[in-house]
């Protein structure tokens, strides 16, 4: 593990690593989440059930999918700094926190979205919408915990841990709001089946996931660079890219 | 082990030389519910229904009023950067002062429950019930919410982002102990719910010593 | 295979025009902005560690200055 990690522990090598990967990631998160975005917004076939109104589930799912994956994925860049203290690691953390808060946030408006021609309100306490308010809450928590350190070597760990107890709390919140929900669930609340899904519904679905995923790790990419020169401000390699940047821009 | 106990020593001792600062979360529990009767109306009924929520709630919300106090004076003064040096493991100091704060604090929020459950129409069941779920979910509150402290105790402004941070984690302990006294109310078996409480808390008597510990460490940096 | 007949209906989404189109515009623009908070901030972190290497090099440039004026 720390063979492989050590070279990233590097903030210069990291900061070129994200930059070559960044073009892929954009073009191919673009290309993908408009095909998938297209195909199911057009091309699918419609549900008997809800009609038109399934559509959402193009944004919904892959949001909801999307959210609880970054805060994993938060958590455990925030374990791995602390295990090993790495640098780069927390500033991983820091990067991806702000993009699951607002994954979580249009899962939950899509959600209110769908859930007003389904069940006739724009909120219901439904298990799934209340463990996704829930991790908003968490992500929030963690983003706003590292702002208030000056310090943010300090912030990291701090945020860190708080992301672990998260992550320790998630599955418990889970289960306790699932759990809540079947005994406080009125007779007229309709659930969403979705037994077998036909395969020209699905393949758009999967391929909006993965369109997501893309999305948000060109996303990542950039803020994890931006964290790095944020932290790095003063080191000769960032002046000189600096430098080199501005001068590109001036040649165009 | 003499170490541990003249920590505790100290920390009650402290604790009660500022009695008037522990008071006012009680008075702020007292104040809460007895704002509820009066805003959704009095019928019994009622508050028979919104009851252990109630209580619950205002039990956390004053919880998290008093538990900044756990290690602020020892952070302000140093004496927390002295237990640090010191032999004892700081898991097991942190450990006794969490256990210092719960009996300081908590156990007097327990001990006003009676009179509260007067208030709030509760049914004899349904307030041992409450009493079972708060004592063996306030330990949890304290446990878990000195992770918190620990984290935000070098922060001048920690009392509002505690609460932020606090809040969502201590949801499930809400949902669980709520139910167990409503069932209560039903006549109806509660010792399931009681159980998973009672899971939780010795899960983070087991870990919460050692984040405690590592975040006080990130606080003293 | 288009699933829909004309653009109208295609906008329409069988009735449920709003809840769809707001689903999908909300998550657009939330997406956009979050992107462009990346893009923005990068750029405004590179002008400051340009404005930064030029404010120490002022400084170097005025104590060195001072510095000969005293020996002078």
């Amino acid at each position: 593990m720390w063979k492989w990690l050590h070279p990233y522990a590097k903030t210069e090598r990291t900061y070129h690593l994200c930059q070559s990967l960044l073009p892929w990631f954009s073009l191919l998160g673009l290309l993908v989440i408009v095909v998938a975005t297209v195909w199911g917004l057009a091309f699918a076939p419609t549900d008997y059930q809800q009609s038109e109104a399934y559509r959402i589930i193009y944004v919904h799912v892959p949001s909801a999918v999307l959210s609880k994956s970054l805060y994993s994925a938060m958590a455990i860049a925030g374990f791995v700094g602390l295990v090993w203290q790495v640098k780069t690691s927390f500033m991983a953390m820091v990067a991806l926190a702000p993009i699951g808060a607002t994954v979580t946030f249009v899962s939950l408006i899509t959600g209110a979205a769908w859930g007003k021609p389904m069940w006739g309100t724009w909120w219901e306490w439904d298990a799934r919408l209340t463990s996704q308010l829930i991790l908003l809450f968490l992500f929030l928590g963690v983003i706003s915990l590292y702002k208030a350190f000056e310090d943010k070597q300090q912030a990291g760990k701090a945020a860190g841990v708080m992301a672990l107890v998260g992550v320790i709390n998630l599955p418990i919140i889970h289960y306790s709001v699932e759990w809540w929900n079947t005994l406080h669930q009125g007779a007229t609340i309709m659930k969403f089946d979705k037994p077998s899904m036909p395969a020209e519904m699905l393949w758009p679905l999967l391929l909006a996931i993965l369109g997501w995923a893309l999305v948000s790790g060109a996303i990542f990419l950039i803020r994890m660079q931006n964290e790095i020169i944020r932290r790095e401000i003063k080191r000769p390699w960032v002046v000189e890219l600096a430098i080199k940047n501005a001068s590109a821009s001036k040649g165009k | 082990m003499a170490a541990l106990m003249a920590i505790l020593k100290r920390d009650l001792a402290l604790a009660y030389r500022q009695r008037a600062e522990l008071l006012q979360p009680m008075m702020f529990f007292v104040l809460v519910i007895s704002l509820f009767p009066l805003a959704v109306g009095p019928e019994s009924n009622t508050l028979q229904v919104i009851g252990p929520g109630v209580i619950w709630v205002a039990a956390i919300l004053s919880s998290l009023l008093g538990l900044e106090r756990l290690f602020r004076d020892d952070f302000q003064d140093g004496s927390l950067e002295q237990l640090m040096l010191s032999t004892t493991p700081l898991a097991m100091a942190a450990l006794i002062k969490v256990l210092a704060h719960w009996l300081t604090s908590i156990l007097p929020l327990i001990l006003l429950s009676p009179l509260l459950a007067l208030f709030l129409h509760l049914s004899e069941p349904m307030y041992w019930a409450l009493l079972k779920t708060l004592l063996l979910g306030t330990p949890i509150l304290s446990l878990i919410g000195a992770i918190a402290v620990g984290l935000t105790v070098g922060l001048n402004r920690g009392g509002v982002l505690l609460a932020l941070l606090l809040l969502p984690v201590f949801i499930p302990l809400l949902i669980f102990a709520t139910s167990a006294v409503e069932s209560a109310s039903m006549q109806l078996q509660y010792t399931a719910q009681l159980a998973i409480i009672g899971a939780m808390f010795l899960f983070s008597l087991a870990l919460a010593p050692f984040a405690i510990a590592y975040a006080l460490r990130v606080s003293q940096t | 295979m288009m699933h829909f007949e004309d653009f109208s209906s295609f906008l329409d989404m069988g009735g449920y025009g709003l809840y769809v189109w707001l689903s999908f515009g909300v998550t657009a623009l939330s997406l956009l902005i979050l992107w462009l908070d990346s893009i923005f901030s990068k750029r405004s972190l590179m002008s400051q560690v340009l404005s930064e290497q030029a404010r120490q090099a002022r400084i170097k440039a005025a104590t060195e200055k001072s510095v000969k004026g005293d020996s002078v």
